[in-house]
């Protein structure tokens, strides 16, 4: 009980949704001892007269408003000198030091969370406004009213109200003009770059203004001098315009930076193997009129999946990481298996989690809403990281093959192209038969050109024969 | 004054004054406000068994009740609390008929019931969290058999009713108990749990606190006849009693309840009070009623006559008092502690409690808003992973 703090008491909303109070009288002086729960002043309120009662036990320091003025919700407007002591002293016995450990201390200049979030915001413009209303020139006993006509206010307050007024009128200046519309993430961005808003050009639906109008628009007041219309933000082409200039960033930024990464950091080796799948889709077709696979969707991609999952288990250094800092090669005892998707955002890979130890049903399930859910653009971060080894399904564009760019940190990426109907040789003779060429990249770091081959060998096998996994489980 | 089981009875002369509000010697009394212990030949019965150190232990809960009640306005206007709907006034309506109830009978409350919560057992750090903003409800209603302050009027004797007809479908001999204000009397929702009430015979007590305002209503402008004799349309039996004379609420919580344990159906309750504090903290009674009236219903005062018994009975002993103070610092020290140091709800504590098992719909929600959330930050880490082909 020997050391002291000052602790302040901010005014409460005492109502729902009460911005601002009278204070009418104070019940109490500086220099008083008060109990925990004593009436120390009296408020008016849009709604009510109430009394406050102390919140802690204590001394008075500091009364830091007058009666009549109207305090906003959240102002400081009493201190007092409490012990500092998170004991319970016998003559406090409602637990003075319960409330005191939420109160800011005086020279903390946050915010204290007055409980109802729409209180007034803290600004640090100086003193709280006054508006000249019942302001007594006297501390009036009692929370007598002062009449309002004809009294002249104490000079200490005098230059109060046009500091109010002006605050006003620029706030009926801002709300003649529309409010730019925007987010609130993005408002809140603005606002931490210290942007105003209205000057920031939206090129969103219905001039929507999105986080990249202002990031495109604080790149460019960084660079002071730079001409107007070079940093206009990209809109359609206009008639005229042989060029368009679109800023590289969001999703195309970090794609393109992914890219260079892989492509520069790992050396790719592709491979490519033709296959007559003829037998895998006739295995797809019978496993759709069976109970186990009723509302499942099934397509060449679940096949091919499930066939590289097999493949990887023969050939477990595909399924590996590069650790260049540790100098260290993480082999992995588990898949979590990436699928490209091209998404309103642009490319995103998430990925399936213990893909191998999903059974085929499952594995289509979770494909689909793989897919469904990136094509919504509600993939999470946590889908989005943690890949081992990827697919990218170039088929479903019409592509044969193509040479696949590894996702940062895996050994290998499977390409997978359109299934077509082509002259095929099919037990000695020229047959029509459904062929798809997949296509493989890997990390020669961690893959020699065998266990590539092997494994891309396998992938095929099973397609053409979906029986080979037989001998090789 | 009871009435009989058809709803007929003592109370429902017609009053050609237009004051049923008013509080006039028709209804059952067995303590005076002076404090002196009057005697009644049916309801006697009822309160047989309460000895002198079951009346001490009525005047502590009572008046730990109003220090749980006074402490948590000081906590609302120290900007603790968001809101507080004071019971100051009513203590013997709650405690009377709170300390009737088993364990198993359940209890349907309108917000203002923090007393009967009391009763129940309710953790206290539990009965503040709804009004500090921090949750959607303070408690599972299980664990004490009593659901979450209703907030909607009247909507819980719905809930009562229906859980009533699930005691009746089970067998069970157990009692559903809503409480309501007089201001509910007149809302849809009573009138037809009523109905269901009557209809199916269910074992519910319909316990109406007539604190003779709904806000700023008074109940006179309300209804032309006493309230419980509202009951008599609906065919339940009503029974109309001083709720500031504790023992007189026991005995008629008592009776109702045996009735219902004993498959006689309904009962509505009418406890006279008076609020003798604003509806909710922020609210100013001053504004639409005369302070004489306040001055009226103060020497009525529930604990006030309560310790007049006591004193008559030479029980209100310095120790006692003592004693009773003592538990009523705690208590409120308890509360206060366990207000100010609840910790902040978090964004995604809404989804917490909406189903009792996994829902795809909120979880998707849930999903939603988590990447809202998230977006207030940097957005790069969730497309830095991206990059194949």
């Amino acid at each position: 009980m020997s050391a002291t703090m000052i602790k302040e008491f901010r005014l409460p909303d005492l109502g729902e949704g009460l911005t601002e109070s009278e204070i009418l009288s104070w019940k109490v002086a500086v220099g008083d001892t008060v109990s925990l729960n004593q009436v120390i002043a009296e408020v008016e309120t849009a709604k009510a007269v109430v009394e406050l009662p102390s919140p802690f036990a204590g001394v008075i320091k500091e009364l830091h408003e007058q009666p009549g003025s109207v305090v906003e919700v959240g102002k400081p407007i009493v201190s007092f000198e409490v012990a500092d002591d998170d004991g319970h002293s016998p003559a406090a016995p409602s637990g003075a030091a319960g409330a005191g450990s939420r109160e800011a201390e005086v020279d903390t200049p946050k915010r204290q969370p007055n409980l109802v979030g729409y209180g007034a915001v803290v600004e640090s413009s100086g003193r709280p406004a006054r508006r000249p209303r019942n302001v007594a020139p006297v501390v009036a006993a009692g929370g007598t009213k002062a009449p309002e006509a004809g009294r002249v206010e104490p000079a200490a307050v005098q230059p109060a109200p046009v500091q109010s007024v002006s605050v006003r009128s620029a706030t009926v200046e801002g709300q003649t003009a529309e409010r730019p519309r925007s987010t609130p993430p993005v408002r809140k961005l603005a606002k931490d770059l210290g942007l105003d808003l209205a000057r920031v050009a939206g090129t969103g639906a219905g001039g929507l203004i999105t986080r990249e109008d202002v990031l495109a628009f604080a790149g460019h007041e960084a660079v002071p001098g730079m001409p107007e219309q070079g940093s206009a933000p990209p809109a359609g082409a206009g008639a005229g315009e042989r060029e368009t200039r679109t800023p590289i960033k969001g999703v195309r930024k970090h794609t393109a930076a992914a890219m260079v990464q892989s492509a520069f950091t790992a050396p790719h080796a592709t491979e490519f193997l033709t296959v007559d799948v003829t037998p895998s889709l006739e295995l797809l077709a019978r496993l759709k009129d069976s109970r186990a696979f009723a509302g499942v969707k099934l397509t060449p991609l679940t096949l091919a999946a499930k066939a590289l999952l097999i493949a990887l288990r023969r050939n477990p250094a595909l399924n590996s990481r590069w650790d260049e800092g540790n100098q260290e090669i993480v082999t992995f005892h588990y898949v979590n298996l990436g699928i490209a998707a091209a998404t309103p955002r642009g490319l995103t890979v998430p990925n399936i989690k213990d893909a191998d130890t999903l059974p085929l049903p499952q594995l289509a399930r979770e494909l689909t809403s793989l897919a469904e859910t990136a094509r919504a653009g509600k993939t999470t971060p946590a889908d989005l990281s943690g890949g081992t080894i990827s697919i990218t399904n170039i088929g479903v564009f019409g592509i044969d093959a193509g040479t696949p760019i590894l996702n940062p940190g895996e050994a290998a990426i499977l390409g997978l192209g359109a299934v077509r109907t082509m002259p095929w040789e099919y037990r000695g003779e020229v047959a029509l038969r459904q062929v798809l060429t997949l296509s493989l990249s890997f990390d020669h770091r961690l893959v020699d050109g065998e266990q590539g081959s092997r494994f891309l060998a396998d992938v095929g096998a099973i397609l053409a024969d979906p029986g080979m996994v037989l001998t090789m489980v | 004054m009871s009435t009989d089981q058809t709803g007929h009875g003592g109370a429902n002369t017609p009053h050609n004054a237009g004051n049923p509000g008013e509080t006039g010697p028709e209804f059952l009394q067995l303590i005076t406000p002076a404090g002196e212990r009057i005697s009644h030949p049916e309801f006697d019965f009822w309160v047989r068994d309460i000895t002198e150190d079951h009346l001490c232990s009525l005047f502590e809960d009572m008046t730990v009740i109003r220090r749980i009640d006074v402490e948590a306005t000081a906590l609302q206007r120290q900007g603790e609390l968001a809101l507080w709907p004071p019971l100051l006034g009513q203590e013997a309506a709650q405690i009377g008929s709170g300390r009737s109830l088993r364990t198993d009978d359940f209890v349907f409350s309108s917000y203002r019931e923090n007393g009967v919560a009391y009763c129940r057992g309710v953790d206290l750090t539990d009965l503040l969290r709804v009004w500090r903003g921090n949750a959607s409800g303070g408690w599972d209603p299980y664990s004490i058999n009593m659901a979450t302050p209703q907030i909607i009027i009247g909507a819980q004797t719905l809930h009562a009713t229906g859980y009533a007809m699930g005691i009746q479908n089970d067998g069970a001999d157990a009692v559903a108990v809503t409480y309501f204000g007089d201001g509910a009397t007149s809302e849809g929702d009573v009138n037809e749990a009523m109905v269901f009430a009557a209809s199916f015979q269910v074992p519910v007590v319909f316990f109406c606190t007539n604190n003779h305002w709904a806000i700023s209503e008074p109940v006179r402008l309300q209804s032309h006849i006493q309230l419980a004799d509202r009951a008599a349309g609906f065919g339940i039996p009503s029974l109309r009693v001083d709720g500031n004379d504790v023992l007189a609420v026991m005995a008629a919580t008592r009776l109702a309840l045996d009735r219902a344990r004993r498959g006689g159906g309904p009962t509505f309750i009418e406890a006279v009070t008076y609020r003798m504090g604003p509806h909710t903290t922020a609210d100013d009674p001053t504004r639409y009623r005369d302070a004489n009236e306040l001055e009226d219903w103060a020497a009525k005062d529930p604990i006030t006559r309560l310790a007049g018994l006591l004193e008559r009975k030479g029980l209100l002993t310095a120790e006692l008092q003592q004693r009773v103070k003592d538990k009523a610092d705690t208590v409120a020290a308890q509360m206060r502690r366990g207000c100010t140091t609840m910790p902040e709800p978090q964004p995604l504590d809404v989804f917490k409690h909406v189903y009792s098992t996994p829902n795809s719909w909120l979880e998707r929600q849930q999903d939603h808003y988590a990447r809202y959330l998230a977006s207030f930050g940097e957005p790069a880490g969730a497309v830095s992973e991206e990059g194949a082909r």
